[in-house]
């Protein structure tokens, strides 16, 4: 079997990146050993955000990542994956809360992020608390269900001709004279180049072409609640949160973040940690989860929780995303390390992946993602 | 006997002591007290015993309570779900000073630590609590239940008991060692199990319980495969027409067909005949006629209790004229006029588990109580590590009835008492013979098992839009096109695409069926990874959101 391009990892990232390169011409096979967003991709919110970016490289991806969705969503039909740019609430508790958001804000705006502040966070969201601060509305942030987008990417990329092999693992990636031989548990593909997709298991495919790439997982768990109808409208969360986002301690952080879901439930986080691959649920992350929603809106407290699940995001050590050719393997491309942020940066990526495979100009800066950064990191 | 009563959206409903909300509900003959958030379909009771979440309602404020597990009180205030949680109305914004139940109401949490502590109180769990007592050892028994007993000796506290007991003399011997020496712990739903350190830490919603062993003995519930028409107000398991009873002493119906497969179809029928119901039939999808003729001679001894069990209720079906008809099934049921049960199509089986062509009849009915065996609760088990073994057949081959679970859990709680379950009370002698005992029992079931299988056919009876999951009204063809639309591979990315076991039961209703649509979908056999898609539960048992906060031990709120 031959293919212009395989794709290791059949996430949201990887479906985008398949999704634009089959656009491009090129014919294209996805190759993941497990199901279609069977990693990161299931375990999250499907949050496309600019608020909780601070200005940078990441905030001009994610606002060109956030056109791109929209439409996306015009030509995939976004009811299917629950497209909704519904719009993010920033609170702050405190008057000192407040200043920062304001301060950031105003930035923010400075880099063409749309911001509404110190608006009134009940006239948004009714059932917050008394006594906050203030708030900013983002009406830019918005969400998609990510397995069903992702599902969505790949069922456009395989009626454009994609072949997609689940349940696959690759085992070796050997070089030939004009690419690359992709090894799998099942058999051999033949290709002009291999795009790392592998999330937060992205090291272990580098490592496969004998190059290394900081991936590394960072834990974060999520309340699921009982179904109600629409009562939280928008993304809320704590002004805190944006600082736990870009924070690199490895210890544990938490801050409030709720925000409702067309299934009727309401997903409640954040919770940040490096522990590996750690697969426990510990009752004191889940128990802060609650107290902090609780805080921000008392009703909850009276709502049962369902269930609990935990994901790994990718991160890297600087916190930005890992894409673009690799100048040390001349077939291989890396399309990784979002940490939290995938499914909002996937379109960007696989659009800027599809660039380079057929040697066009990306459409954005890469040079802060490019892959050799990190050499000198230990 | 004095009635009390209770309201229900606005109305007054009596109920006799000990009754269930649900049955007191079903004897004032409403059926239906919720409906779907999606779809809008009418939910009242399905399983009878707190699996299947379809009997919610509102509870004194608190909405999303299970009524058929939830004991009636004098005055309570019981308000329907017509929307999902507790409706945009009812829930007040935050300016209008409603007060809700928040983290800082108490924030200690007892703590009490033990040498063994069982998780549940059906025969398996009080035989594992008394030899762990009798052994010298400190043994709580935690029970969701208000009253010991679990499922197969469900009584109305304080009441004579009924004809449908068996083995009452081991419940009450049972019961007053559980008395004298175990700390019995009712109403207690374990919600969280984790293991810490050298033990295992267990959380009910007001106390956490702290030991080096568990002895999990959470039952089970009954399995039904869906049909066209299983989630209309008038189809209920089997096990529910039996706790209602047994528990409440209400009758599930006046014209009642009995039908799935299993043993536990016989004792069902013969207890609504003699309660005065008329039984349509009973009509067991399964052959089990082959099966003694199956059973080698030694395995036979010291089972004459089983088979004459079965040949008694069979005896007791004729004598009450109800038919018994193996290899015949259910495969729909009809909505008359008002929109619950009116009538069902009976078909016949070949050997295979396929329908016979031009066999299928209509027999008009008002109940419809089914089942295909049970599915364990195995939610803790997966939380504290356990090696579960999830098969194709399903859970149930874990599952032999009341005899062998009261020797299983004597032989547990010796186990759980130390020493190598050397315990002064069970001598070297008594396990073996128990050993002995809980092998051939286990054999017996397994011949069970086989001669009462579900049927094979059961998938084909389906319309596309046949409900599979009943909390979120995942249709059929959803689950189709899950894997053929959008390349789901096992049972967990039907349940991410579909939403199938995501809803308020966490799949312990639909697993099963899900995995089993999933594998003939995807054209191959059922996978222990597509049932383990609906066998984790974190939450045992959902958990209000100010009871978890209260668990936070961070000083410093945001």
């Amino acid at each position: 079997m031959t293919a212009d391009v395989v794709v290791i990892g059949a996430g949201v990232v990887g479906a985008a990146c398949a999704y634009y390169l089959t656009r491009a011409g090129a014919t294209v096979t996805v190759v993941d050993r497990g199901g279609v967003a069977g990693g990161t991709s299931g375990r999250g919110e499907g949050n496309l955000l600019v608020s909780d970016k601070t200005p940078g490289p990441e905030l001009d991806l994610a606002l060109h990542s956030l056109s791109l969705w929209s439409s996306l969503a015009s030509t995939l039909d976004g009811a299917r994956f629950e497209y909704e740019p519904k719009g993010g609430l920033v609170v702050a508790a405190t008057e000192a809360g407040l200043a920062g958001l304001r301060s950031l804000a105003s930035a923010q705006r400075a880099a063409g992020v749309v911001v509404e502040s110190d608006v009134d966070p009940q006239v948004y969201e009714p059932h917050l608390r008394d006594g906050l601060a203030g708030a900013a509305f983002y009406p830019q942030d918005s969400q998609v269900q990510p397995m069903l987008a992702a599902a969505q990417l790949l069922r456009a990329a395989r009626q454009a001709g994609a072949a997609v092999r689940l349940g696959e693992t690759v085992t070796g990636l050997e070089p030939r004279p004009s690419g690359v031989s992709v090894r799998t548990s099942t058999g051999t593909i033949a290709a002009g180049a291999v795009v790392n997709a592998a999330g937060t298991w992205a090291s272990g495919v580098a490592a496969l072409a004998g190059v290394r790439v900081p991936v590394r997982p960072r834990r974060g768990f999520l309340l699921v609640t009982e179904p109600l109808p629409p009562v939280v409208r928008h993304k809320v969360y704590a002004a805190e949160y944006v600082s736990t986002v870009a924070s690199s301690a490895g210890d544990r952080q938490t801050s409030a973040v709720v925000e409702g879901t067309r299934a009727g439930t309401i997903l409640i986080g954040s919770s940040r940690e490096r522990v590996g691959f750690d697969d426990s649920l510990p009752l004191p992350v889940l128990a802060r989860l609650a107290a902090q929603a609780v805080d921000l809106f008392p009703f909850l407290g009276a709502v049962q929780a369902l269930r609990a699940y935990h994901g790994f995001r990718p991160y890297s050590p600087d916190h930005l995303p890992i894409i673009g050719a690799d100048p040390r393997v001349p077939w291989l491309l890396h399309a990784c390390g979002h940490e939290g942020a995938g499914v909002g940066l996937a379109p960007a990526t696989g659009e800027a992946i599809a660039a380079l495979v057929s040697g066009a100009t990306a459409p954005i800066e890469l040079h802060p993602f490019r892959p050799e950064r990190f050499a000198d990191d230990t | 006997m004095t009635r009390s009563r209770f309201t229900f959206d606005g109305a007054d409903v009596g109920f006799l002591a000990g009754q269930t909300v649900a049955s007191a509900l079903w004897h004032a003959g409403i059926r239906s007290w919720r409906t779907t958030r999606v779809g809008g379909a009418r939910r009242g009771v399905f399983c009878g015993i707190g699996a299947c979440y379809d009997c919610l309602a509102t509870v004194d404020s608190q909405a999303g309570t299970r009524l058929c597990v939830t004991p009636a009180v004098e005055g309570m205030r019981v308000e329907s779900m017509r929307v999902e949680g507790m409706g945009v109305e009812g829930i007040a914004p935050a300016s209008s000073g409603t007060r809700f139940p928040g983290p800082s109401a108490s924030r200690s949490l007892a703590a009490r630590s033990y040498d063994v502590v069982v998780v549940g109180g059906g025969p398996a769990g009080m035989a594992a609590a008394a030899t762990a007592a009798l052994s010298g050892v400190s043994v709580a028994l935690l029970d969701a239940a208000p009253a010991l007993g679990g499922q197969f000796w469900r009584h109305r506290p304080g009441h004579p008991v009924g004809r449908g007991q068996r083995d009452w003399a081991t419940f009450t011997g049972l019961a007053s060692l559980v008395d004298e020496r175990v700390d019995h712990v009712p109403r207690a739903g374990v919600w969280f199990a984790s293991a810490v350190g050298e033990g295992f830490s267990l959380h009910t919603r007001t106390a956490v319980y702290r030991a080096p062993r568990v002895v999990l003995a959470t039952g089970a519930y009954d399995r039904v495969y869906p049909f066209p028409g299983w989630d209309l107000p008038g189809v209920v398991t089997a096990g529910a027409a039996q706790a209602m009873l047994k528990g409440s002493g209400v009758v599930i119906g006046q014209r009642v067909v009995v039908a799935g497969a299993g043993p536990f179809l016989l004792p069902v029928a013969a207890a609504l005949a003699e309660a005065g119901v008329r039984v349509l039939g009973v009509f067991e999808a399964g052959d089990p006629r082959g099966y003694l003729t199956g059973l080698p001679l030694a395995a036979m001894r010291g089972l004459a209790g089983k088979l004459s069990e079965a040949a008694g209720y069979a005896a007791r079906l004729a004598r009450l004229r109800v038919p018994y008809r193996v290899r015949q099934a259910v495969v729909a049921a009809h909505a008359g006029p008002d929109g619950t049960l009116s009538s069902v199509d009976i078909v016949a089986l070949d050997r295979s588990g396929s329908v016979l062509p031009g066999s299928v009849r209509n027999m008009a009915c008002d109940t419809l109580a089914v089942g295909a065996g049970f599915t364990a609760n195995l939610e803790l088990a997966v939380a504290l590590g356990a090696d579960v073994r999830l098969g194709a057949d399903g859970e149930g081959t874990g599952i032999g009835g009341a005899a062998l679970a009261v020797v299983e859990g004597q032989l547990a709680g010796a186990a759980s008492a130390g020493d190598g379950g050397s315990s002064p009370f069970l001598s070297a002698r008594d396990r073996a013979r128990l050993r002995r005992r809980r092998d051939r029992l286990r054999g017996f079931a397994a011949l069970m098992h086989r001669a009462h299988a579900a049927p094979a056919g059961w998938p084909s009876w389906l319309e596309p839009s046949t409900v599979v999951c009943r909390c979120e009204q995942t249709p059929a063809s959803a689950i189709q096109a899950a894997v053929t639309d959008l390349g789901a591979t096992d049972g967990r990315g039907v349940k991410l695409f579909a939403r199938p076991g995501m809803g308020w039961c966490q799949g312990r209703t639909c697993g099963p069926a899900v995995a089993a649509l999933t594998a003939r979908a995807c054209g191959r056999a059922v996978t222990a990874d597509d049932l383990r898609a609906f066998a984790g539960r974190p939450f045992a048992a959902p958990v209000r959101l100010a009871d978890l906060a209260r668990l936070d031990e961070s000083q410093d709120p945001t």
